[in-house]
Formats: C-alpha cells, structure tokens, sequence
C-alpha cells in the first residue's frame, strides 16, 4: 500500500463521516461546519489527483465564500439553532432501500472494470497545467463558448442584485 | 551538493542516507524527512512570533512616546517569555453554555490559518516549503479560514459581544476580499506567473512597487483589513463590544489568536515583500555582477527577504498605531464604493498596458506603466475633489452620510 492510498483512504473516510454528519447532526452550525469539512476532504482529493488550481478554488470558492455565507445566514435568521423535531419520516425505507440498490449496483459496475490495478501517470515537470487551463478556456476550439455565457450569466445575476439592492423598484 | 549553496537539499538528502542506510523503505524515508520539514519549518514560524511580541511592543512604545518592557533581560528581550508563562498558567475557563469542541477549535484554526501561508513563503530562492503554480490563490484560500476560525470562535463563545465581533469580521473580511484577489492578479498579470518563485524572479529588475503602486497601496489596505488590524480591527472595538470574538478566551487560547494576528501581520509583510518589493532578490540586476554574487547565497537572501518582511510588518504597525477605528458604514461604504472600483481600473490599465507597451524596451516599459499609475491617482483625487466640492456646495450638514442609517447598519 503506498502513501498515496493511505491518504485517499483516510480521505474518503473523512469525506464520507462528515457528508454523514451534515445530515444527522442536530445543531445547524455543526452542520454546516461538517459541510465545510466534507468539502475539505473534496479539496484534498483534487491535491492528490495533481488538479492543485480546483484544490485552491474548491476552498476559495466553497468554503471561503458559500460555506460561510451558508454559516453567516444560518446565525442571523435562528434563535434556536437546534433542530427538535424526528429525524426521518414514516417512509424512510424506501429511499434507504433505493440507495442501497444504487450502491450496490455501482460497485458492481466499478468492479467489473479494469481500473483498479492501474497508476495515475505522473503530470511532467515542464508541463504548466494552470496555463493550459487558462488557454483552453479562451481558445475557439476549446471552452470559449460556455466559458462567456457563464461570465454573461454571472454579470445579468450581478445587474440584478444590484437593481434589487438599490431600493428603486417599487 | 553543498550546505551553503542548498541548504534544505543538502540536510535531506543526508537524512536520506541515514534513513534508508536503517533499513527504511525509500517511500517512507520521503514521509519522515517531510514530516521533520514540515515541523521545523512551524517551529521556525512560532519562534519568530515569540521575537515579534517584543518587536511589537517596542515598536508601539515609540509611537506612543513611551519606553516599552525594558525590566526583564537587555532591552526587555526576555518579557515576552514572560508573558507566555503568565499565560500558561492562568486559569483556563470554558463559559457554560459554550460548545466545547468549537470553542477549543477557533484558536487552532487562527493560528493555523497562518502556518499554512508559511507553505508557500519563499526565504531564498532555496529555501522554501513548496513553490505552488497557484500561490497567488492558495493565499485567498487560507485567508478564508482565517475568516472561519473567527466565525467559530465567535460564536461557539456563546456571548453577545462575540457574536457581534465575529458578524462584524466577517462583513469586513468579505467585503476587502474582493479588492484584494483583484489586485493580487497585477504581480501575475506583469509576472506572467502565479507562482511566488516566479513574480519573485520576474522583479529581479524591476520592482512591482515601481511599476504598480497603486496596486500596492490597494493590497497594503486590504490586508490590513483582512488582518483585522486598526483602523479596521471593529471586530474587537474596545469601546463597543468589549473585546469582540476573542472576549470569553482565556489564558493561551487568548495567546494563540493574539500570536496569530502578529505572525499574520509578519506574513502578510513577507507577502508584500514578495509581490511588490522582490522578495528575497530585487537587487536591480546587481547580483549578476562578479563582486555581488554572494547576494546569490541562500543565506543573505533569507535575511534580506526576512528585513523586507520586517519593513512591511513595521508599516503595517505604524498604520495600526497612529489611525482611529472607523465606523462599520464608513468602511463598507469605503470598500465598494471606491476600493473596488479603483482596483479594476488598475488592473484593467496593467492589462491592457502590459499587452501595448510589450514590445518597447524595459524602461519604455516600466516608465508606461509608472506613469499610467500616477495618472489614474490624479484623476481619482480631482473625482475626489469634484465630489467633496459637490457636497458641499448642495449645502449637506457636516455630519457623515452614514449617521441616519446607523441603526441598520450595526
């Protein structure tokens, strides 16, 4: 077993225990923060895969800005940051039972393919990733389009927050 | 291979050695000597905090025309191991109703929102934890949990004033964020790099101070208010909410987020250092000299990189101790009316003018972008002008624009 196994198996177990906690905890906050853990995790694998700009980004974006908003919202709107009332409804096996299909399925699925005696091929030194990415994203034969309407979307969302924020809008 | 040309090679390549000449497995040997890194580099951090507690309290001695600790060792050196055994072994008191596990999280995630930064800090052109091809980021990134460590201290405290401190940093650390990540892209759009190694060497000539300093002064205020640090430390407003997000903290745990704002304030001087003053190189080109070489050593590089710092770190200080606080409506109101705006006008000028002035010689280079700089400083004060010109002239009280809205604005 290499390095590089113990630390992905320490960090799906991580991944999954906190994805785990964010829907059985009762306290919001705990929640949220075990959100911000679970995304942690997340940000670790893209390490491990050599992907060290989503690493960054993941935390930059997920945990910096949403999952703090998320923590920042959920103090200012509750009181009683404890959830009281049962946790699962009457029919809760059938979704239990859904999951249980779908996951064993999956594993079938995975197994059945032959991935799991091979090794990542390691990214050469003088390969500059960031670059490429960039690149890509810009050039007319790679994701130029959906790159713009993206930034078109985010703009019109940013024209609105605006508008609504201004208070001109009887 | 040599000590005093690589040092960090030098030393793991000899615990290489040692370690497979056990009997170790090559791949374990690797864990271990990263593992001893890793560690020594944090021991290093911490050691140097102790000093800045001394530093800090000289330094802001002299601002207040006082004298400073000067009992205990020459020059009061010894005080600030004072200070850390008084905090050792004062009383450790968790609130009731405090949830414990967060509560003892918050100052572990200060400090160690800090120590992550040191990952990335180049010393020398040789000794540094790892050169990432995404530095500029990694920096926002371990600024954000810098922002959580607050958030989670605050509020696990289970106190108002804490809870208000920690709403109040997380307004004004999300807000200069932005300015920020906007004015950090200037050293990688004039690098064409986002590594610290890279922009480091990209000023081996010129330094981005020079050819951008608007840009610096915009980062210089943002991280300053991304530290929390006077005139934007309203998250522990002492006449207001007592303390802020620190309030129920005693003992060490106080120290940990007290250590970690001055190491954080150092850091951020090293960061200045690197993005706007050549870090531990910038000599003008004089290194390439024959009589200047030792300026080459690993060594001398480290102390100049570190005195840079300690200049950024000084300025830093100097701001802290001679500005008042501002109000929170002031200091949004300053973020997003002009900071930000000001920021994407500099970096769309660097942008443009990077691409138009590319093919002149240096010093049409850097002589355009100096000037464009100071153009665009001019304009904003005559806007400035016309504006406070403006206010006046419509009659308006001299009460700040902000006090009506006060009440919402806490």
């Amino acid at each position: 077993m290499t390095a590089d196994k113990i630390v992905f198996l320490l960090c799906a177990a991580l991944i999954i225990s906190s994805a785990l906690m964010v829907v059985t905890t009762r306290k919001l906050i705990h929640a949220a923060l075990w959100l911000v853990a679970a995304l942690f995790g997340v940000a670790i694998l893209y390490a491990i895969l050599q992907a060290g700009f989503l690493a960054v980004v993941q935390v930059v974006v997920y945990i910096g800005a949403i999952a703090i908003l998320f923590i920042f919202a959920v103090m200012l709107t509750r009181k009683e940051m404890l959830d009281k009332g049962a946790q699962t409804r009457s029919n809760w096996w059938l979704p239990a039972v859904l999951g249980v299909l779908i996951l064993v399925g999956l594993v079938f699925l995975i197994l059945g393919q032959p991935i799991f005696s091979r090794t990542a091929a390691q990214i050469p030194v003088e390969v500059d990733t960031l670059r490429n990415l960039g690149t890509a994203l810009v050039s007319q034969d790679g994701f130029v389009l959906p790159f713009e309407v993206a930034s078109v979307l985010l703009l019109a969302a940013l024209v609105g927050a605006v508008y609504i924020a201004s208070g001109n809008n009887n | 291979m040599d000590f005093l040309n690589d040092p960090l090679n030098f030393i793991a390549g000899w615990m290489r050695g040692l370690l497979t000449g056990w009997g170790l497995a090559d791949g374990l040997a690797t864990v271990i000597i990263y593992f001893i890194g890793i560690t020594v580099l944090i021991i290093f951090a911490m050691t140097l905090d102790i000093i800045l507690v001394w530093v800090e309290r000289k330094v802001v001695a002299r601002f207040q025309d006082r004298l400073g600790p000067n009992r205990i060792g020459p020059f009061g050196l010894i005080q600030p191991f004072a200070d850390i055994i008084k905090l050792i072994i004062k009383e450790d008191i968790t609130p009731a109703g405090a949830d414990k596990l967060l509560y003892n999280l918050g100052p572990v995630l200060a400090i160690a929102s800090v120590i992550f930064l040191w990952a990335i800090l180049p010393l020398s052109a040789k000794i540094f934890g790892v050169d990432l091809n995404v530095a500029v980021l990694y920096l926002v990134a371990a600024g954000s949990l810098g922002t959580l460590s607050i958030i989670v201290g605050g509020w696990a405290s289970n106190n108002k004033y804490a809870l208000l401190g920690a709403f109040r940093m997380v307004a004004n650390m999300i807000s200069y964020e932005i300015p920020m990540v906007v004015v950090l892209l200037i050293p990688t759009i004039l690098a064409n790099s986002m590594s610290v190694q890279g922009i480091t060497q990209a000023q081996s000539g010129m330094w981005f101070a020079i050819l951008s300093p608007l840009g610096l002064v915009i980062f210089l205020i943002s991280a300053i208010a991304e530290l929390g640090r006077s005139p934007f430390d309203l998250n522990e407003a002492e006449s207001e909410i007592v303390a802020g997000f620190h309030i129920e903290y005693t003992g060490m745990k106080f120290g940990l987020f007290y250590a970690g704002e001055l190491l954080h304030a150092f850091t951020f001087g090293g960061f200045i250092a690197v993005l706007f003053f050549g870090g531990y190189g910038g000599f003008f080109g004089l290194e390439k000299i024959g009589f200047f070489s030792w300026l080459n050593n690993p060594f001398i590089q480290a102390m100049v990189f570190l005195a840079k710092a300690m200049f950024g770190y000084w300025v830093i200080m100097w701001i802290k101790y001679s500005m008042p606080r501002i109000r929170i409506d002031h200091m949004l109101a300053f973020n997003w009316k002009f900071l930000t705006p000001l920021a994407l006008v500099v970096l769309v000028n660097t942008a443009i003018l990077s691409k138009v002035l590319g093919g002149l010689p240096n010093w049409g280079y850097d002589l355009g972008m100096f000037l464009s700089n100071i153009l665009i400083s001019v304009i904003t004060v005559e806007i400035l002008r016309a504006y406070g010109r403006k206010q006046r002239k419509t009659g308006v009280k001299l009460t700040p624009r902000g006090v009506q809205n006060q009440e919402q604005a806490v």
